[in-house]
């Protein structure tokens, strides 16, 4: 039998509440017909007794006490797959948008997704190459990782993360295999163009889903945004064996969006007004990535968050922090001083990094090469914090030498250009270079077996480097002005 | 049979019963057509309250809810080790075989292998007289550890009959006991206990032994007894799982039980894969022979988080029952706060500090205090450590997990964000750390390492504070215009840093250092640092001393040194004696 229940008994925010509702179980999808004949989806999240409250994806304007009626789909949300959803573009709660018509379903999968069973796991091992000095030395991508890029606003996270799509070689020699999903959340239509446009240009945009919600699109269709997305990298690739790369932005305004529903909820709020189980709910996000023994596929997930005023202690940069293998952090001063990507090396991390690196798989000198790179940067803000009170002249000779490698090191190995490629061998060689400018006495992390081997202290011309590629910049530049 | 209760209200874990006077407190039941395993947690006169341990998405108001009389509890038997449970004991091994590789709800596979045969050997005779805790018969659980069946310990009474030793199921009958009231107990391999309850003892001692971890600047600086609790807060990248890890390989206890609360799925697949590719270096058998793992990742229902840190302790004191030492790792604690936040919330109690619940304190001080060195109730030493992990929000310590674990441990090791952004690992703040261990703990370091370990250790320590003062002028006005004593101070705390408290976990040679070797390190580092003091006060400036390279060479001693040669420290010795000496005789022809 199928009833549909018409009118609401209130309204609250994105909530709407029936009474007298019988057969309807939790997380249940409904459909709301609106008199004037459009349709909304909802979804059921609280039942007591036979009132029930439904969160309506797109909003409660123009309902009424009396102008709904409202339909059970006795199903749980669910996304309709099939491998035709590759190069096509939904909204937010996975609806076509690109007027292609409907997905001819082969099945259809809960948004919600199951849990990965930790002993069904493989330990993520295979590192990505994206190119990115900064990253592939210091903070590795692996294959089946969650690897977040905190930003701020105006910082260019969306140019690298764009960079690290089209150079990823995510799957080696099997490039057939490899897709991107990518979720919008409450971003600025520009920015979606932009994703959308760089896809094209790199010759991607037939392995890319895209789901789009605009920063204009309903705010409460954002919380189901990246189950949407996930859904579907999950069958591309747990079901179709591929190697999926998840991009999702801004995840700021996804916890947002979360904390504006449990506010009409009523729900006590924890810190920052965010709903107490926003730790799970992001948890239940970004722990869909990773790798399934016996399947061939795997998820990588870079979500892009952008921390309110660059605190990074934000609960959501900290959640996420926390769920994470790691994260890019990127640095408003750096940015300032033009250097791209901004990447803030000391607080950056992979965390699956030392399993995926060394000896037969980048170099076996990688890990004690990162190791040092990180202990001789971290002493370069003390000196120059140093040098700010007394002055760079009065510096000691090691201190001196520790401010030169600062710059060298910002300026050679962070910097890149937005359309350079390095191997990882380029990006080490790089790291031994900057090394060499150090006396050996001060690089107490590395073994002698690899100063010996790459330690070359007569063979640093910056100096000489310095000229032809700030030429090359500046020729680059004027080519984008254009 | 008709179904009484039923379901009335949902919202998210929590499930209401309405008009019900069924169910007691903390009473364990099924909840809905799936049979969802959950928990009474609020009783009023109109609603009883239930959080469920699994996904309640697609429940309905009008499933039934089914009571089992009894409290949450598990099944504690030979099979244990070498397992990996869930949150509420159930065996992801066997789910997987049952569901594939995505966790199916309403799972009913049982906790331990019930076809499994053990080789038992029964060790008690008819007549034989059997109070609470003693032990009636020994399983060959795996290679290292013997699975000791004892007697409930709220049973006792006269040995009616025994079986012949064999191989047994868990649930075979191989004694029969008659109480004090006549009745007979079949006594199967295994036992119930409910987790919430902690496990009986004859008497609790204060801490005496150290739980030796090979990690240094533990070991030396901030050594955590066998029966103590400890915390380790840090921020996210501080290195709190690394170091949860290395006790876990490392540590001297016989039993490890690693509670993965809310943390991350593919760290626990690390663990897996880790521990079985790991030798323990006293049986030579692979790690996972004396570890049990429980996993509750992040995405998993959080109110099975809430109950993974008891199913740990229960099992941790299980096996400390047996009269070995336990020691229970849980990463992170936090999760479990914030699980204990999450249900308060849906329940709308009135939320104390940072909207966690008002019964915080009280939480936390019951799990911790569930560890201690005891007198078994079989008259066997045993013990239960508990290193529990803190992931403080924004790094900042003053929120109420943190202060509150502070509380009920007594060691306190605080991971430094700057450390380890300059990869200093473990990066253990030694300013702000703390054990209270020490004095328990000396006179064993005393009987077993020697006098002079404590004498170092606390040489090592002032020399610390002693370059962090330093450091406050220096980050002032630079380090050239100290004077060559002070400067010394800073060149051998440096050392001291690099040589000695940071350590390298994935060197062969680094990894595990045993006490004798840390020892060793201190004694070159202080004659070093005794040495070149000596020459500074006769005139030496420190830039010749420094040009030597010993101090450089000391730093990299902990590579060079191999852990089964520790001879070498004399011949370093030695060599410091030679440089020097050819120092001093230019000094006086000077």
């Amino acid at each position: 039998m199928i009833l549909d229940y018409i009118g609401v008994k209130e309204i609250n925010g994105s909530l709407i509440v029936l009474d007298d509702v019988d057969d309807v179980f939790y997380e249940e999808t409904v459909s709301i017909k609106l008199d004037n004949g459009t349709f909304r989806q909802g979804k059921v999240v609280q039942i007591d007794g036979k009132r029930v409250v439904i969160q309506v994806f797109e909003g409660t304007k123009n309902i009424s006490l009396s102008n709904t009626q409202t339909h059970l789909m006795g199903r749980p949300m669910q996304m309709p797959l099939s491998l035709e959803i590759l190069g096509r573009t939904f909204n937010g709660s996975g609806q076509p948008i690109d007027g292609l018509g409907n997905i001819y379903p082969e099945e259809r999968r809960d948004v919600n997704g199951m849990v990965i069973n930790p002993v069904a796991r493989i330990y993520p091992e295979n590192y990505i190459c994206t190119g990115i000095s900064s990253i592939d030395t210091l903070a590795t991508l692996i294959r089946g990782q969650k690897l977040p890029i905190f930003s701020g606003s105006g910082m260019k996270h969306n140019d690298l993360a764009v960079q690290i799509v089209r150079q990823a070689k995510i799957a080696n020699d099997e490039s057939k295999q490899f897709c991107i999903v990518f979720a919008a959340m409450g971003v600025q239509k520009d920015v979606a163009d932009y994703f959308k446009r760089c896809f094209e240009e790199s010759g991607v945009l037939q392995k890319v889903v895209m789901f789009i919600n605009l920063a204009s699109d309903p705010v409460i269709e954002r919380t189901i945004t990246p189950r949407c997305a996930l859904t579907a990298a999950e069958y591309l690739a747990f079901e179709k064996n591929m190697h999926v790369l998840v991009v999702m932005t801004d995840m700021t305004s996804y916890a947002e969006a979360l904390r504006e529903f449990s506010s009409s909820k009523g729900e006590i709020p924890g810190r920052g007004g965010f709903p107490g189980y926003l730790y799970s709910d992001l948890a239940s996000i970004y722990e869909r990535a990773g790798m399934i023994e016996g399947i061939d596929g795997s998820v990588t997930q870079i979500p892009i968050l952008t921390m309110p005023n660059d605190d990074i202690t934000h609960p959501v940069p900290d959640l996420t922090g926390y769920i994470t293998e790691g994260q890019i952090v990127l640095d408003r001063n750096l940015s300032g001083q033009g250097i791209y990507p901004p990447v803030s090396v000391l607080p950056s991390l992979s965390r699956l990094m030392k399993d995926g690196i060394g000896e037969g798989l980048t170099r076996a000198d990688h890990w004690e090469l990162a190791n040092q790179l990180f202990a001789s940067y971290s002493k370069v803000s003390d000196a120059r914090a140093l040098a700010s009170v007394i002055g760079e002249e009065e510096l000691s000779a090691s201190d001196k030498r520790i401010i030169e490698f600062g710059k060298l090191f910002e300026k050679y190995f962070i910097s890149q250009k937005f359309n350079e490629e390095r191997s990882m061998e380029q990006s080490l060689d790089l790291g031994w270079k900057l090394l060499s400018t150090l006396p050996k006495s001060e690089l107490e992390r590395v073994d002698d077996k690899w100063l010996e081997k790459y330690y070359r202290p007569d063979d640093v011309n910056f100096g000489v480097v310095v000229d032809t590629e700030e030429k090359d910049n500046e020729d680059t530049d004027e080519d984008e002005d254009e | 049979m008709e179904i009484k209760d039923v379901i009335y209200g949902i919202n998210g874990p929590v499930v209401t019963v309405k008009n019900t006077e069924s169910f007691s407190m903390m009473e364990m039941v099924y909840v809905g057509n799936l049979g969802l395993i959950g928990e009474v947690i609020k009783i009023s006169d109109k609603y009883t309250t239930i959080q469920v341990y699994e996904e309640t998405t697609g429940l309905k108001p009008g499933e039934p809810v089914i009571g089992t009389k009894s409290p949450m509890n598990i099944t504690l038997g030979p099979g244990i080790l070498d397992n990996i449970f869930d949150g509420i004991a159930r065996p992801l091994k066997d789910i997987r075989k049952e569901s594939g590789s995505f966790i199916a709800r309403g799972s009913k596979v049982p906790s331990l292998d019930i076809e499994r045969k053990w080789k038992t050997k029964i060790i008690v005779k008819p007549g034989d007289k059997l109070k609470g805790g003693d032990i009636y018969a020994v399983v060959e659980e795996t290679r290292a550890i013997e699975h000791r069946c004892m007697l409930h310990p709220y049973l006792s009474g006269v040995v009616q009959s025994v079986n012949q030793d064999g191989e047994y199921k868990i649930d075979d009958t191989v004694v029969t006991l008659k109480d004090e009231t006549g009745k007979i107990h079949k006594l199967s391999l295994f036992q119930r206990w409910p987790i919430r309850t902690p496990r009986p003892s004859k008497k609790r001692h204060s801490p005496k032994i150290p739980l030796i971890t090979g990690q240094r600047v533990i070991d030396t600086l901030f050594p955590m007894a066998k029966g103590g609790s400890c915390a380790i807060p840090g921020g996210f990248g501080t290195g709190k799982t690394m170091t949860q890890h290395q006790i876990a390989k490392w540590c001297d206890a016989d039993i490890i039980v690693y509670v993965g609360c809310g943390e991350r799925g593919n760290e626990m697949c690390q663990v897996l894969n880790e521990f079985s590719e790991l030798i323990d270096p006293k049986t030579g058998d692979p790690m996972t022979d004396r570890t049990v793992l429980i996993a509750n990742t992040s995405n998993m229902p959080v109110a099975a988080r809430e109950a993974s840190i008891y199913t740990g302790i229960t099992l941790a004191e299980y096996y400390r029952d047996m009269g070995y030492h336990v020691a229970m790792m849980a990463d992170s604690s936090s999760r479990w706060a914030e699980a204990l936040r999450e249900i308060s919330g849906r329940l709308e109690e009135m939320p104390a500090e940072e909207g966690f619940p008002a019964d915080l304190p009280s939480r936390l001080s019951e799990f911790y205090e569930r560890a201690g060195f005891v007198t078994t109730l079989n008259d066997k030493e045993g013990s239960v450590s508990v290193i529990g992990a803190v992931s403080p929000q924004g790094g900042d310590f003053s929120e109420p997990v943190t202060q509150n674990t502070k509380r009920f441990t007594r060691c306190f090791w605080a991971l430094d964000k700057s450390l380890a952004y300059a990869r200093h690992y473990p990066a253990i703040n030694w300013l702000t750390s703390y054990s209270e261990y020490f004095v328990d703990l000396d006179k064993w370091y005393h009987e077993n390492i020697g006098h002079d370990f404590i004498r170092y250790r606390t040489k090592i320590n002032s020399i610390l504070h002693e370059e962090s003062s330093l450091m406050e002028i220096v980050k002032l006005i630079g380090a050239d215009v100290l004077p060559d004593d002070q400067k010394l101070i800073i060149e051998t705390a440096r050392v001291i840093r690099v040589g000695f408290l940071q350590q390298n976990a994935f060197h062969k040679e680094d990894t595990y250092v045993s006490l004798e070797k840390q020892k060793l390190m201190m004694k070159v580092i202080l004659k070093l640092h005794a040495r070149a003091k000596r020459l500074i006060s006769a005139g030496v400036p420190i830039s010749q001393i420094k040009e030597l390279g010993v101090f450089d060479r000391l730093a990299k001693i902990k590579y060079e040194i191999p852990n089964d040669k520790l001879y070498m420290f004399d011949e370093f010795l030695l060599d410091i004696d030679k440089c020097f000496a050819k120092f001093s005789s230019r000094l006086v022809k000077k």
